[in-house]
């Protein structure tokens, strides 16, 4: 099985770090995993992104141009990238900051109220991993633990302490999408 | 050893440390900053030296009098500042010294734009500084073949006194995938008695010059030259093929293009009915062309698939030297190929277009 993502929103929301603590996950269990940031010359307040190729055969092309998912954190984003997914693909929209619905009517729609939901779970910075949550528990690409080993290995021994609120946060994005 | 996640940047660096690198010179540009970066923090480590240089020019001729004193040295840049270096390589070249100079090719010419491109393949394969010599030029295709290239150049770059260039793109650079460090095979290295580290009326003086003015002399230095290069030639030449066997078509591409390709080879053959098949040069210098001259005997096409307007084609139809017909597809400014465009490609030259 191949699973190839686009994650996207504004510099700042950790999308970048979503994708890398997915490719970690899956690399974890020994799965194939490519991260390919978009580096252009972007400013703060900016777009960034990352696709992510999380497979068991081995990964060809970084680039994806047909994504099984995509995750939008910001208006933007979903402008750019809605044309990116295959049909029958699945969008993870932020429902926070993106009031407008998608075009496309052959796809799955996830509307994910991120911010909100990071605000109730005691700490705005951990959206990206509601996000997160809600995407590994709907794709079931890479399990809970190989996610929270990988932030765990991401944020060191110093922000241990971090841990749990981002295991939380991980579990209220899971429930949105069962 | 583990697998770890990096960036290609991050995987070319740590390589050149387990590899022995100890001396660093640099000057920043996108898309390899990463290099720099993670040398200036690892070098103090080994009790190594890394300095960010007042150019690119300056950068290289650290290089030489690292490498001059016998040392394992890299410097690092991206196309503009490549360019730079030029007169440096030139030189580290003629005089026999070796040495590990990575690439991250950006498009250009000019200062042009910071994305992937491989418009650097003549100035990497065909010369880039004046005069008659070579570098041993790899050419990665993931972060793990890149870590493995870096050690392997400093091997090769050791034993046969040439430089050796590693030629990424921005892709390569910046993209992070697991990667293991596993030493390469270790060649029977000579001593170094031809390093300048100090005199002490004991040996004939170590003179480390890239100047000939006798005719015969020059004339003997180049001859030196060219056969070390006969025998990289016949060593040195590293290719990989995917489902060559039965191929109609065969298409050549390195680097990153070649990850885009080999995805669309699949496709082809599921979704087309197309066989299509792959050789990828992991040198590029020397070039694979024994591999394409065979295979030009079975295929009715070649296509080379590039991210530049057409350079490394012209070593495929070397290879080919006529046997079936060489078609090209290249993109530039930085923009990457897709699958699709590939397979479109190949349709074309089914159908006899």
């Amino acid at each position: 099985m191949t699973n190839e993502v686009i994650m996207a929103g504004f510099g700042g929301q950790g999308v970048l770090l979503m994708g890398q603590l997915l490719a970690y996950a899956g690399m974890v269990e020994g799965k194939n995993v490519s991260w390919l940031p978009s580096y252009g010359p972007e400013m703060r307040g900016g777009t960034a992104n990352c696709s992510v190729i999380v497979s068991d055969e081995p990964v060809g092309s970084p680039v994806v141009t047909e994504a099984d998912a995509v995750i939008v954190m910001n208006k933007p984003s979903l402008d750019k990238f809605e044309s990116a997914l295959k049909p029958g693909g699945t969008l993870f929209i932020n429902s926070s900051l993106i009031d407008r619905k998608p075009s496309r009517k052959d796809i799955d729609v996830h509307y994910i109220p991120v911010n909100e939901i990071a605000a109730e779970v005691g700490n705005a910075r951990v959206a990206n991993i509601v996000m997160l949550g809600a995407y590994v528990a709907s794709s079931g690409i890479v399990s809970k633990k190989s996610v929270i080993d990988a932030v765990e290995y991401v944020l060191g021994k110093s922000k241990a302490h971090l841990i749990p609120i981002n295991e939380k946060a991980f579990d209220e994005g899971a429930k949105r999408v069962k | 050893m583990e697998k770890v996640l990096m960036k290609g940047n991050e995987a070319i660096a740590e390589a050149a440390v387990q590899a022995g690198c100890r001396f660093f010179f640099g000057y920043p540009i996108t898309p390899q900053n990463q290099i720099p970066e993670y040398m200036s923090r690892r070098m103090p480590e080994v009790g190594g030296t890394f300095l960010q240089a007042e150019s690119e020019v300056s950068a290289i001729n650290m290089v030489y009098g690292a490498a001059g004193a016998g040392a394992r040295v890299m410097t690092s840049s991206s196309s503009p500042g490549i360019s730079l270096k030029q007169e440096g390589i030139s030189y580290i070249a003629c005089a026999e010294l070796p040495c590990v100079i990575v690439n991250m090719m950006r498009s250009g010419p000019g200062l042009g734009g910071i994305l992937a491109s491989q418009g650097d393949y003549f100035q990497s394969v065909k010369g880039g500084g004046h005069g008659d010599y070579r570098l041993i030029v790899y050419a990665p295709s993931s972060v793990q073949e890149a870590a493995d290239c870096v050690m392997e150049a400093f091997e090769a770059s050791d034993y046969y006194r040439v430089p050796a260039l590693i030629l990424g793109d921005g892709m390569i650079g910046q993209m992070m995938e697991p990667v293991e460090f596993k030493q390469p095979k270790k060649r029977e290295q000579k001593e170094k008695t031809w390093a300048a580290t100090g005199w002490d009326g004991s040996r004939e003086r170590a003179v480390i010059n890239s100047l000939y003015i006798e005719a015969e002399e020059m004339n003997a230095v180049i001859g030196r030259l060219q056969r070390v290069y006969r025998e990289i030639e016949k060593n040195e030449t590293q290719f990989e093929e995917f489902m060559m066997d039965d191929a109609e078509i065969g298409i050549v591409a390195y680097g990153t293009t070649a990850r885009i390709v080999r995805n669309a080879v699949l496709k082809a053959r599921n979704d087309f009915g197309i066989k299509a098949g792959l050789i990828r040069p992991i040198t590029v210098w020397p070039f694979p062309y024994a591999p394409i001259a065979d295979a030009a005997k079975r295929v009715t096409a070649f296509l080379a698939v590039e991210m530049s307007t057409g350079q490394m084609v012209e070593d495929v139809r070397l290879g080919v030297n006529g046997a079936c017909p060489v078609s090209f597809l290249g993109t530039t400014g930085g923009i990457a190929q897709t699958p699709l465009q590939i397979i479109k490609k190949l349709k074309e030259i089914k159908e006899g277009k």
